[in-house]
Parts: C-alpha cells; sequence; structure tokens
C-alpha cells in the first residue's frame, strides 16, 4: 500500500463563509483530490487563482484543520478524517516543509537571518550548544548561495532572491524529506526565477528531496516536475506526466490553459491560434452543478450540468476528470 | 505635426529619498510613432513604470527630472503646468494600471465612473455621455452594459475589471495607451483575453500603445519595437525580431536565454543570469550590469558603453559591440 | 539615435578589453551597512527636528520637576509668614530685613500664593504629580490593555467575540460619573485604611480623590489600548511567517513572544507615549474640578483651579501652570508623532 512517499485520497477543505446553522455558507476550496508522490519526485500543480492549489498544499501540511479525506506520508496516517484518526503533527514538521510565495511577508522583520533559519534549530533542539547551532545555520546558509556575512542581517537588506533563498533555508534546516513549494518563483523577477528553480533541482539532487511545486507558471512547473496536476475550481482536472500532459492534453481546461501562455518568441507567437476561453471563473462559493469547467468549456451539454465527471485513468499514468474526452480529441 | 507621436531624449530622472538620491532613469531616449506598439521590458526597479509615467507628468514625489526633453503630440510636457497637463492626461493619452481593483474607486457604479471621464473631456450632457459609456462597454467587449452600468466595481471579476479599466481609457480616443504591466495580477486564461481584446481596440482605433512588462512572452506576441531596461537605463532598442533573434546585449541575451519554455522535448538545466540585481543607492561606477556579467571587461566597470548603432532602429549600449569595432577599426590601421 | 562615441574611442586601449576578473566584478556591488529595528527607527527619530526638540523640553520638565525640588530651599508645604501673594522675585518685609542684614535669601522666582508658599515648588511638585499620575496611569492602561487585547485576538472565535462585546460595554460607562461615585464610596474605607493599617499611610497623603482616578483609569480607560493591540495582533496572526512558524512546529508561546509581540513593539511605543498626554489631561482636567490630588499636594491642574478666584489681581498664578500642562502635553504628542514615523513599519521605504 505504501509505496509512495505522499498518498492523498479524497481531500476536502472546506472554510466557513458566513451564515448560521442550516444556512452555513462553505467555500469549497479542495473538494475530492486524490493524488501520490514518490520519494525523489517532484509534482506540480498548476491552476488559476481560487482553484485550490495552495490550500492543498497547506492542508497536507494540517495548517487547517481537514474537512474530508485522508493523508499518508511515508505509511503513516497523518490524517483520516473518517476514522478520525490525527498523527501528532511535530515529529512530522521535521520531515515535512514549505516554502512560501511571497518573499516579504513570510520573514519576520524583526529577526536576524540568522535567527529565521535557527528558529527550527531551536524548536526541534537539533543543536547541542550555541556554537553548533551557529555552525548548522552557515552550513544551510552556504547551501542556498548565502554566506555566515548574511547571518547577522534582517530580511529588509536582501533582495526579493535573497529572501526567497532565505525562506528555503528555513525549510531546510530541519532537514525535511517533503518540501511543499507554494508558488515559490511567482513574486520574482525574471532573471532571478531561474536561479532560484535551479537551486531547487540542486537541492533535490543532493539531499534526495521530494517536492510539491505549485505555480501558475505552467512553464516552469513543466521544467521542475516529473509530473503535473491541473486545478479548476477545488478540483483535479488533469493528471499526467509533464510531457505528456503538455504534448497531449486530454481536458479541455488543460489545452485552453496551455494555449493561453504567452510565447517568448514572435514569429511562434504570431504564428499560433490561441484558443481564448470566455468568461470567468466561477465563484467557489457557488460552484456549477456537475462538472465545475462547463460554464466556460466548448463541449459542454446537459450531461455535465448533470453529474460530475468521474476521475479515473484514460491511459496509464494519465489521469483526467472530463465526460467527453473522446469527443475533444 | 512633428515626425514622432513620443520623442523622449536624453531623460534623466531621479528620486531624492531620506537614505540617498536613487537615479531612477539615467538617459532614457525613446520615440514612437502613431499607432505603433513598443514593449518596455525590465526587472522590478529598472525603470520602465517611470519612464512612462514621467511622460504624463505623473512622477511620484520625491522623483525630480533633472533633464532631457519630454515631447508628446507636439506638446513639450517638461515646460507643461499641472493645468495644461490635465487636459493632455486622459483625453490624449490614457493608462491602465496593474491592479484593477485599486485603481476603480469602490463607492462609485462603473457607470458613473465613465460617465464622468467623459463628461470631463467633452462637452457631451448626462444622456450622450451614457450612451457613449454604454458604447465603450460593448467595445471592450462587456455584455449587458445596461446592467453594468449600474454595479459596483466588487461585483465584477477581476478580468470584467480590467475591461471597465479599458474603457475608461479609451473614453476619449486616446493618441496614446500606456499599460503598466496589464495583465500581471491577472489569471493566465484572463490574461490571453485582455491582450488579444487590446490588439483589437488597436487596430480599430490606431492608437500607439506603450506596453510595460516583465513578460517577455506578452511582448513578444503584441509588440513591434521592444526596449529593454536595466537600472533605469535602456540597454537595448530594437524590433521584436532583433531582441529575440539577433539580441546584442548580454542583458537580453541572458533574459531570453533564463526563461523556461514550454516547448523541450527533454530535460535542459535553465541558464539564470547569476548575482542580484543592482542597489540604485549604490550604483557601480561602469555598466550597471558589468558585476552580474559574464562576459564583463575591464573597460564595463569603470566607464558607461555608449551607443553602438545597427540598422535604423536596432541599438545597444555595450562594451562588446564597442569592442567588435574598435578592433575593426585597429585593423584598419 | 545617433550620438557621437568618439570622445569615448579617443581613449580606448586594447588592454581596456580584457576580460574583469570576479573579484573586480564583485568590487562593485556594495552591500549597504546593516541596520537593525532599533538602530534605524533611531536613526530616524534623530532626524526629526521637532521630535528631538520635544524631547529635550520633556527632559528639562523632568529634570526641573523630580530633581531640582531635592535642591530647593523651600517647600511644598512650607507657608512663610507675612510673605502671602508675592508678585515673581519680591521679598516679604522680613526676607527684605534679612537681606539688608547681609543674609541672602533665595528669591521667590513664581511669587507666592495666597498661603505664603513659594509658588515655584510648587509649580514643580505639581508637573511632577502630573508627570507620575500619567506615567503611571498609562503603565496601566499598557499593562492591562496589551495584555486584554493580545488574549482576544489570539484565541479568536467566542473568546474574541465575548471579550470585545464587554470593551464595547465599558465605552459607553459615563467616566466622570464613575470618579465621582468611587471617590464617595472609597472615602471612608480608604480613610480607615490610611489610618488604622499600617503601611498604608501614603493613602491619606495621596488622597483618595487620586486613588479613585488611577481605579478608574484601570477600569476604564485601556479599552482603547485593547482594542489597538487586537487588531494588530489580528493581523500578524495571518502573516506568512507565523504560517511558517507554524509549519515548523513552533509552539504558541513562542509565537506570541517571539513574532507577536516583537512585531508590535513599534506600535505600542507609540501608543503609549500618544496615551501619556491624554492621562495629563485628564488628571489635570480631573484635578481642575477638585476631584483630584488631597491638599496639600499640588498638581498643575489643582494650582491652575486654585488660581481661577485671583486670576484678575494675579494672573500668572494661573498662566504659569497652564503654560506648563500644554507645554508638556504637545511635547508628548509631538515626540510621539516622531515615533510614529520612526518606528511604524508601514511608512518604511
Amino acid at each position: 500500500m505504501s509505496e509512495h512517499l505522499i498518498e492523498i485520497e479524497h481531500l476536502r477543505q472546506y472554510f466557513p463563509a458566513g451564515g448560521f446553522g442550516k444556512h452555513k455558507k462553505f467555500v469549497r476550496a479542495v473538494e475530492d483530490v486524490s493524488f501520490y508522490i514518490d520519494k525523489g519526485e517532484t509534482l506540480g500543480l498548476v491552476g488559476e487563482s481560487g482553484c485550490g492549489k495552495t490550500t492543498t498544499g497547506r492542508a497536507m501540511l494540517r495548517l487547517y484543520e481537514p474537512t474530508g479525506g485522508r493523508f499518508t506520508f511515508d505509511g503513516d496516517v497523518i490524517f483520516d478524517v473518517e476514522k478520525k484518526q490525527y498523527a501528532d503533527m511535530l515529529p512530522y514538521r521535521k520531515r515535512m516543509q514549505i516554502v512560501f510565495q511571497d518573499p516579504y511577508a513570510s520573514l519576520d522583520p524583526r529577526m536576524t537571518v540568522g535567527d529565521i533559519v535557527g528558529e527550527a534549530i531551536d524548536v526541534h533542539k537539533l543543536a547541542a550548544n550555541k556554537e553548533e547551532r551557529f555552525e548548522q545555520i552557515i552550513h544551510i546558509l552556504e547551501r542556498v548561495g548565502l554566506n555566515s556575512e548574511h547571518a547577522n542581517r534582517y530580511p529588509h537588506e536582501f533582495s526579493g532572491g535573497q529572501r526567497q533563498r532565505v525562506g528555503i533555508a528555513r525549510a531546510l534546516a530541519v532537514h525535511p524529506e517533503f518540501i511543499v513549494c507554494d508558488e515559490p518563483i511567482s513574486a520574482l523577477d525574471v532573471s532571478i526565477q531561474a536561479q532560484v528553480i535551479n537551486m531547487f533541482e540542486d537541492l533535490q539532487e543532493q539531499m534526495g528531496l521530494t517536492y510539491l511545486f505549485i505555480a501558475h507558471d505552467l512553464s516552469a512547473v513543466k521544467h521542475i516536475s516529473n509530473r503535473i496536476g491541473v486545478m479548476y475550481l477545488g478540483r483535479m482536472v488533469e493528471l499526467a506526466d509533464s510531457y505528456e500532459l503538455v504534448d497531449r492534453p486530454l481536458h479541455p481546461y488543460t489545452k485552453s490553459l496551455i494555449s493561453a501562455i504567452p510565447i517568448a518568441d514572435p514569429k511562434q507567437a504570431r504564428a499560433s491560434q490561441r484558443i481564448v476561453l470566455e468568461g470567468d471563473v466561477p465563484s467557489p462559493l457557488n460552484p456549477p452543478s456537475g462538472c465545475a469547467f462547463r460554464t466556460r468549456c466548448p463541449y459542454a451539454d446537459e450531461r455535465c450540468a448533470a453529474e460530475v465527471p468521474e476521475w479515473k485513468e484514460v491511459e496509464k499514468g494519465h489521469f483526467s476528470a472530463c465526460h467527453h474526452i473522446d469527443k475533444c480529441n | 505635426m512633428a515626425e514622432y507621436l513620443v520623442d523622449i531624449k536624453n531623460e534623466r530622472l531621479s528620486f531624492f529619498t531620506p537614505a540617498g538620491e536613487v537615479k531612477a532613469l539615467n538617459d532614457v531616449s525613446i520615440r514612437l510613432k502613431e499607432g505603433e506598439v513598443l514593449g518596455i521590458v525590465g526587472e522590478s526597479g529598472s525603470g520602465k513604470s517611470v519612464t512612462a509615467y514621467s511622460l504624463m507628468g505623473l512622477t511620484a514625489h520625491p522623483g525630480k527630472l533633472l533633464g532631457g526633453e519630454l515631447q508628446f503630440n507636439g506638446h513639450e510636457i517638461e515646460h507643461m503646468t499641472e493645468k495644461e497637463m490635465r487636459k493632455i492626461r486622459g483625453n490624449e493619452i490614457s493608462i491602465i494600471f496593474q491592479d484593477p481593483m485599486t485603481s476603480l474607486n469602490p463607492v462609485y457604479t462603473i457607470g458613473n465612473q465613465i460617465t464622468e471621464v467623459i463628461k470631463l473631456h467633452t462637452d457631451k450632457d448626462s444622456a450622450q455621455a451614457k450612451a457613449r459609456a454604454k458604447e465603450l462597454l460593448e467595445l471592450v467587449g462587456i455584455n449587458e452594459p445596461d446592467k453594468r452600468l449600474k454595479q459596483y466595481p466588487h461585483e465584477l471579476s477581476g478580468g470584467m475589471r480590467q475591461r471597465v479599466m479599458i474603457a475608461i481609457a479609451l473614453a476619449c480616443e486616446p493618441k496614446l495607451l500606456i499599460a503598466d504591466e496589464p495583465t500581471t495580477a491577472l489569471d493566465v486564461t484572463i490574461q490571453a483575453q485582455i491582450l488579444e481584446l487590446m490588439m483589437e481596440l488597436k487596430d480599430k482605433l490606431g492608437m500607439a500603445i506603450i506596453m510595460i512588462t516583465h513578460d517577455l512572452g506578452v511582448v513578444a506576441s503584441m509588440c513591434e519595437r521592444i526596449a529593454v531596461m536595466y537600472a533605469g537605463r535602456i540597454v537595448e532598442y530594437g524590433t521584436a525580431d532583433d531582441i529575440f533573434y539577433n539580441p546584442k546585449h548580454q542583458y537580453t541575451k541572458g533574459l531570453i536565454r533564463s526563461i523556461p519554455r514550454l516547448d523541450t522535448k527533454e530535460h535542459e538545466r535553465l541558464i539564470p543570469i547569476e548575482g542580484t540585481p543592482v542597489d540604485l543607492l549604490n550604483p557601480p561606477a561602469g555598466c550597471p550590469f558589468a558585476p552580474r556579467c559574464d562576459a564583463a571587461m575591464k573597460i564595463c566597470l569603470r566607464e558607461m558603453p555608449p551607443v553602438t548603432n545597427f540598422g535604423d532602429v536596432h541599438y545597444t549600449k555595450c562594451w562588446l559591440s564597442q569592442k567588435e569595432e574598435f578592433e575593426k577599426g585597429a585593423s584598419h590601421e | 539615435m545617433k550620438e557621437n562615441p568618439l570622445s569615448f574611442q579617443l581613449k580606448l586601449k586594447p588592454e581596456d578589453f580584457l576580460p574583469a576578473t570576479e573579484e573586480e566584478k564583485q568590487s562593485q556591488v556594495i552591500m549597504r551597512e546593516s541596520v537593525g529595528f532599533w538602530k534605524d527607527g533611531l536613526r530616524r527619530l534623530r532626524k526629526n527636528k521637532v521630535a528631538m526638540v520635544s524631547l529635550v523640553v520633556i527632559i528639562l520638565v523632568m529634570i526641573f520637576s523630580f530633581i531640582v525640588p531635592s535642591f530647593y530651599p523651600y517647600t511644598y508645604k512650607e507657608q512663610i509668614k507675612g510673605a502671602n501673594n508675592l508678585a515673581p522675585m519680591e521679598y516679604s518685609q522680613e526676607e527684605q530685613a534679612r537681606i539688608d542684614a547681609g543674609e541672602s535669601v533665595f528669591p521667590h522666582i513664581f511669587g507666592t500664593d495666597k498661603m505664603g508658599r513659594d509658588y515655584a515648588i510648587r509649580v514643580m511638585m505639581g508637573s511632577r504629580i502630573s508627570l507620575l499620575v500619567g506615567l503611571i496611569a498609562t503603565a496601566i492602561i499598557l499593562v492591562i490593555g496589551s495584555a486584554y487585547g493580545s488574549i482576544a485576538a489570539f484565541f479568536g472565535g467566542t473568546v474574541d467575540l465575548v471579550m470585545m462585546r464587554i470593551v464595547d460595554i465599558i465605552y459607553t460607562i459615563p467616566d466622570i460619573l464613575l470618579i465621582v461615585l468611587l471617590s464617595f464610596t472609597l472615602k471612608a474605607p480608604l480613610t480607615s485604611l490610611g489610618e488604622n493599617v499600617p503601611g498604608f499611610h501614603w493613602v491619606n497623603v495621596v488622597g483618595e480623590n487620586l486613588i479613585s482616578i488611577f481605579i478608574v483609569f484601570a477600569l476604564l480607560y485601556w479599552v482603547g489600548m485593547a482594542r489597538m493591540v487586537r487588531s494588530q495582533v489580528l493581523m500578524l496572526k495571518e502573516s506568512e511567517y507565523v504560517t511558517a512558524a507554524r509549519a515548523l512546529g513552533v509552539g504558541n508561546g513562542r509565537i506570541i513572544k517571539k513574532h507577536l509581540l516583537t512585531n508590535c513593539i513599534g506600535t505600542l511605543i507609540v501608543t503609549t507615549t500618544l496615551q501619556i498626554p491624554s492621562s495629563i489631561f485628564t488628571e489635570s482636567f480631573l484635578s481642575f474640578l477638585g476631584l483630584g490630588v488631597a491638599v496639600p499636594l499640588p498638581s498643575l491642574g489643582s494650582l491652575a483651579s486654585d488660581a481661577i478666584n485671583g486670576m484678575q489681581t494675579y494672573p500668572y498664578l494661573l498662566f504659569i501652570p497652564a503654560l506648563l500642562i500644554s507645554l508638556i502635553i504637545l511635547s508628548f504628542n509631538l515626540l510621539g508623532d516622531g515615533l510614529r514615523d520612526a518606528f511604524d513599519p508601514k511608512l518604511k521605504n
């Protein structure tokens, strides 16, 4: 059963959105999402804002109380809502970590970089004394391309790319096995993004890390991921090997997402025909019945409005949830 | 009538902050003909927005124009008073901002905000202005315009709000539209809609556009001319083909190389530009890109490179190009 | 885009085009001098002339009211015979006689009051009392308000709801009425406490009015501070660095101490500084109405109140304390504004 490091089954995460008693409303941020990640693998998660990709990542670290589903990490049950099993998180906080999107908001402005990285060492008592703590901090900072000179400085003295390195160093301080990368490059300048992506790849190779890489930029996700999952309005709509997904997308949403990406090549851009989706993403407070994508899908019919499409393995390793996979390919 | 709609010559602009002088623009020159689309690409802090804002006379405190000529449609912007500027703004030159949420006033209806601009710059009465507002909403592809006119900004989605912003910007059929990262805050599928709309409107109305963005993908598909900015200077300028297929400056080359591509067949390592962006408070003495440039020479650290021209349009400011000319010159002697 | 590159070319030498070394490149990158939160804030504060002048004024007033009285030849209680209602720098007949006899007599800089007490020392003591009341009351407000506000915000949900409704109710209680009621009800028990219990004699010196003022501050005036701290903590609690700390397994206590409180300090300093003048003002106002310190202890408000009767004849008796109240309150307010500019993170470049 547990050949996979990460296994998520039917994860649901709702947030209350006002109302009382029977009329209580919920934002269905994540609805019935299942996937697995193998050791040393990177799973990319893409989708537009509000599709639930960030919530999925944070729910895995139990930063929210999960509404439903089951999550096992290396064979251990982290939570199983149906069976009401919840693991004590503290030992797992050392094994699972997170890197945030905004390198400005995710570092405490009143702490030095050394203390930010050192906090994890203190909490998990990884260092016996001050010298050892300092040594470990310097060692981790050097890993992410910073040095001991930087340890006594405050976050506001750094550029965006350097701050993101500090954020990564903080996550690495506990020597985790699995890291949720929550849009770690979205807030960075183009020339810096490549530096950070390369660093993620190097660290994975050196430390045998497993990543869940969340981003809205499909080209960057494709570059770093082995497999990619596409989310829309809280549901996973397609999941496949990254080259497979980009070359032969099955779901109409994935297709339009790929075609909407501006190509950094004038001749190709002039030649390409875009599939421009009409309309906007519906509100997760009041999602459409049946298939969530049907309001913008060119192939939608009555069936899409009536039934939620089943999440199935269309080809080996290529999952999708659509009633009309035959029709649109 | 001047030959160029926009003609900025050697603009220098600094922000005088408590920590010191920040040289936001150094010797920036831009020319744009009517109906052309110019893309300004650069990282945050490279001065791309400052350039465009100064053309509208909207330099924020504590910024100060230190030199250069700014011509727009026959007006000399640098000599104009605030009152004269106000006649031009929103009339001959308009701007759309990055965040459509904060640039619309939440307490007025969409209709109110559009008709206000129309009445400010034309002598239309309320009924005519309302009819024009409806027409504009239809132009930017908003369905049920009558209903939308009565709605408040928070009732619309991000993409819809950006369409409203475009409608307001187009109210007086400006000659120049400045788009400051118009799609950065939007999702990819909505970005595609907005870019498509902007190109359609450009063909229909024949205005010039200055597109400010950090996304090379956006400029590649939209712009005829591209200016690449780094640390308050234009380091390379040319047509889209020049920039993408024949880049001369090391920064432009690095930028194009560092983008992950969707069409690769196997895993290739990305080639980043190493180092950190320039601290504009302590800029290097020579070429600002030199500390990050892997082909930097001794002269690069000492002197600012002069302009090297390639043909009519394409130019760069890089000592490497100067080196080639210098060696050519040396062999002739 | 024709520019003349000739002026450059003339100076060029082939060795200029040799590749630059890594060290040469790095020498161009200057990292700014490291500045911590306090250092940065103090640097900004020092540049603010208005705030620095206010700080100097406050320090001068403090020296004047806390240190100078110890060396002063008169005391605030001492009634000098025959020296009633002297004008500034005037001597009584008896003192004049001593001066004529060759003795040196310290002048009455601000004159004397109608009971023959040296007015300068009374003003000094008055500002000492006013400052003390302001500082103590603010300390009470700070402790209660910030503890209450941060507890409400940190635990959130129902706890927050109940605690903040209590705050809303407290806002509706009329403070003057409560002070009057309290000083009446506390009069008897406090007097007997001061007379009968050893070690509580100070209660009678301070007076039941002043004690009820403190009680009212402790009961009512912390609500503004509590609301402010609550909103600050609510905001900080949702920040990503707190989420990051949670993901690292950092416990609640450490999150409050290391992340929430340290990031509140800037705002707390500013609010506290701005609270001091308002406490001083309230005390002066109440003393002026006769609800403040007990005689013969002066406060700036009671001095002004006493001087009202002789305003026509001895206007300086009113002007001096009134001016001092304005000066203290203005200085604290201006200093508070300066501190806000210096320490409020929202205004940071």
